[in-house]
Formats: structure tokens, sequence, C-alpha cells
């Protein structure tokens, strides 16, 4: 592998020919979902858009697991941040999320403290460091970054860490495109998230694939990628197929990383959860095992339950189930911007509103 | 969120390892990888290796690529001199 070679996965002169064909093989509208919000932002960045037909419409999926954290669980974040010799470390993302009083930047200008940090293997690192505090880590993210702080919960039982604590409102995607599929949302293909197949494999999707009948396609983040990606799409749906084709081999295998695979298995359960705009998905969430729950914050804390409201007239809930696109919204860019968002969407660098308020520029045209 | 960038091992100590990504080095672990070894392009996300490239894979693919572009060259040239 050489740098060359991942750089020739960006080579405009192939993106033409993609292109090119993608135009020759569609002939009826479709639309996709793409349902990682690194792709979501990867198709504004390298302007895919421009490079389809009119014919393809993409929409944007539940794939920003900032965005899809519930209500409940961003209260319970600013209730942990309150506690008493605590500090609460989380990813850079959460920061600004309205919760239903206020949000963790808020609890800091506050006084409280919250740190930003990169991986939970920086709370551990704070953990070793500050024994006489309590570290709590927000543990939000998919397959790709549950088994990041599943690793880092067994290296705090190996080292016998008493002050290492993880409230886990981790989901798992394929449950979520199941409930989505069940839903009344217009959806011909998926383009499936690439680190979350990384993790889980490209087999994970088969019994989706087989329910569903929808083509399928797992693709990785360069703009060839995502070309290739919906290349295959377009060509499915055209004859009439619904496969699973995975246009990312480099990176994802049938059977995913089985290391990461286990220590997910040996950390968490699996448990209903609650999604923003999707409600409760069954066996969608992960819990922290019986075993390991001297380090799990929503045991170890006492966390009466909030009165928790989703912010008033913002319509993420739509946006994240592909019915709706943000200048849809009636709050967008008037009463919501990046600077003052009102809503998740708007807040996490990967959001859909955040996305097309950053790329979109003025258009407001359906796509 | 599920960012994750392709950079190359140049280091391995205990779990740990050290990982260059066009000049950046950085501190990564690999306790979720079966077998990294120097010189392997490794997908680093949080702070964690998550996965190994696959060099074939990755060349398959280009190929693919490749010959699509040459095909549709071929047919266009084709189209424009159909002597
Ligand atoms: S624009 Fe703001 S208020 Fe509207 S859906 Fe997006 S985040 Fe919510």
């Amino acid at each position: 592998m050489s740098y060359q070679n991942l750089d020739s996965f960006r080579d405009p002169e192939v993106a033409k020919t993609l292109s090119g064909l993608i135009a020759e093989s569609c002939q009826s509208p479709m639309r996709i979902m793409e349902v990682c919000g690194t792709h979501t932002v990867s198709i504004f960045r390298n302007g895919i858009r421009d490079m389809l037909p009119q014919d393809i419409t993409l929409v944007s999926g539940p794939g920003c697991p900032v965005c899809v954290t519930d209500q409940k669980e961003i209260d319970d974040f600013i209730q942990l941040a309150r506690k008493k010799n605590v500090i609460l470390a989380t990813f850079g993302d959460l920061m600004r999320v309205p919760g239903t009083q206020s949000s963790l930047q808020k609890q800091r200008a506050q006084g409280r403290k919250v740190k930003v940090v990169y991986s939970a293997f920086d709370a551990l690192t704070l953990a070793a460091q500050n024994p006489k505090k309590k570290i709590v880590f927000c543990g939000v993210g998919f397959e790709t970054t549950a088994p990041t702080v599943g690793a880092c919960i067994l290296e705090a039982h190996r080292q016998g860490l008493k002050n290492f604590f993880v409230y886990s409102a981790h989901k798992t995607v394929p449950p979520a495109l199941d409930a989505l599929m069940s839903m009344d949302t217009v959806i011909d293909g998926f383009m499936m998230p690439g680190h979350v197949s990384v993790i889980i494999g490209a087999d994970a999707y088969l019994p989706l694939v087989e329910k569903f009948a929808i083509p399928c396609a797992i693709a990785g983040f360069e703009p060839n990628d995502i070309l290739a990606s919906i290349l295959t799409l377009v060509q499915q749906k055209e004859a009439g197929e619904s496969k699973l084709e995975n246009t990312y081999s480099r990176a994802v295998s049938p059977e995913g990383n089985k290391k990461a695979r286990e220590v997910m298995e040996q950390v968490f359960d699996k448990v209903d959860a609650s999604w923003r705009g999707l409600g409760v998905i069954p066996g969608s969430g992960l819990s922290i095992r019986e075993e390991f729950e001297r380090f799990d914050a929503s045991k170890a804390f006492e966390l009466p339950p909030a009165r928790s409201a989703a912010p008033k007239g913002c319509i993420c809930g739509a946006i994240l189930t592909g019915k709706k696109i943000p200048p849809q919204c009636p709050k967008y860019k008037i009463e919501c911007t990046p600077t003052d968002p009102l809503g998740p969407c708007m807040v996490s660098s990967e959001g859909t509103c955040a996305a097309y308020y950053r790329y979109h520029g003025a258009i407001t045209k359906v796509y | 969120m599920c960012l994750a960038v392709p950079a190359k091992l140049i280091e391995m100590d205990n779990g740990m390892g050290t990982v260059d990504a066009g000049g950046v080095r950085k501190k990564i672990s690999l306790l979720l990888l079966e077998d990294a070894a120097l010189g392997d392009y490794i997908l680093v996300h949080a702070g964690f290796g998550i996965q190994k490239l696959d060099e074939k894979q990755a060349e398959e693919s280009l190929a693919l690529l490749r010959e699509a572009v040459t095909e549709v060259e071929a047919r266009y040239k084709n189209e424009q001199d159909p002597m």
C-alpha cells in the first residue's frame, strides 16, 4: 500500500468516468440514503451531487451519533457534570448540544469540570492522573467507537482503577436500518457506513438485504468510493436486483474486525435504546455488562429521571429519518445556526443541518 | 464521528504504536488489532487502530476503476471514429 494508491481513490478522471456510467445506467428516479454522517460531509465537500443525474436523490440517515443521542441521555450527561468531584470527559461534538435546560458548554462556563477528549483512552489517563476525582466518560458512538470504549473499560479493570466510569449511550446501526425500513420512508438503496462496517463486517447486513429486498453498498469515504457505490446501487435497481456490494473491501472484510467485536461482546449487552427521531428500537443499544458494572456511570451515580423535552420547533427527527431536508425546517438559518444551534443536527460537524449550512450555500432546492 | 484516517505504523511498543499520517505523528492503541506489523497502513479512529488496510483488495478495486476508465475511453473513441 502507498499513499499514492490511496490517492487514486480521489482521481478526478476516474470520478468523471464513474459519473458518466451512473448517468448512463440511471433510467428512473432513485432515492439513496447515505447512512453515515461522515459520508454526508464527504458528499458535500467533494461536490458529489453535481456529478449525479437529476433522477438521483441523496438523503441523509440516522448516522450521526451525537444527533441520534436521546434528549434524556444528553440531560444525564449534564446531570453528571454537576456532580461533586466529577470530571466529565467527552468528545467535543457533544459540548454544545442543547439539553432540556442547559448544555455541557454552559456547565463548563459555570465552573464545572468538563474536559474535551479525543479518545476514551485520554479519559482513562485522566483517571490515573487524578485518583481523588471521578472521571466519567460520555460514551456516544456506533460500532466504530464502542470497541475503543470497551477496550478502555477492560484496561481500567486490569489496572484496578476505581475512579473511571462510562455512561454508555452507544448504539448499533443494523437494528436502526431495520426500524427505518419499517417506517414510512421511501428509500431505494442504502450506502452503508464504511467504518461501522469495518467492525461488524459486510455479512452483518445480509439479513437486512434479504428481509427488505433492498440494494445495499458498503462505501469508503473518498469521492471514487462514493461514486462506485452509487453506480452499483443504480445498476442493481435498474436490473431489479437487491444485493450487498462491498466497494470498500480494502477496509471491510465479510466478518469485520473479530477482535474489536469480541471486546464489544465482552463488555456490553444488547439492550433496547431510544433514538432521537426514531423512538425505541429493540436491541439497538449497548449497556455495560454486570461483570463490569462498577464502571457503569448510570449505576454508580444517582440520576433522577429528568423531564426531558426535545427543542421546540426542531425537526431533527424528520431529518434523521430522511423525510425532510434542512431547508424545509422553518428554523434553519433563521433561529438555528452553527453558532447558535437549536438542535443537535446543527451542532455536530457531521449533522445534516450543519453540513447543509456549511456547504449548501443559499440553495434551498430539494435535491 | 466515525471518521477514521489511514496512517502508516512506524513504531510498536507493548500494545501501543506510533503512526505517521502524511507527516503528522500520533500515538495510538493497538489493542483492537490482531496482527499489526510495522509498515502497515492502518485506519485510526479515536486513538485506536481499528483495521489494517488490505493492499491486495485496494489494488483490485483500483484495477476495476482503471478498467472502467479504459473501457469508456475506448467506447468513446469508437463512437468518434467508427472505422
Ligand atoms: S435546522 Fe436546527 S432546528 Fe431545524 S432541524 Fe436542524 S437542528 Fe433542528
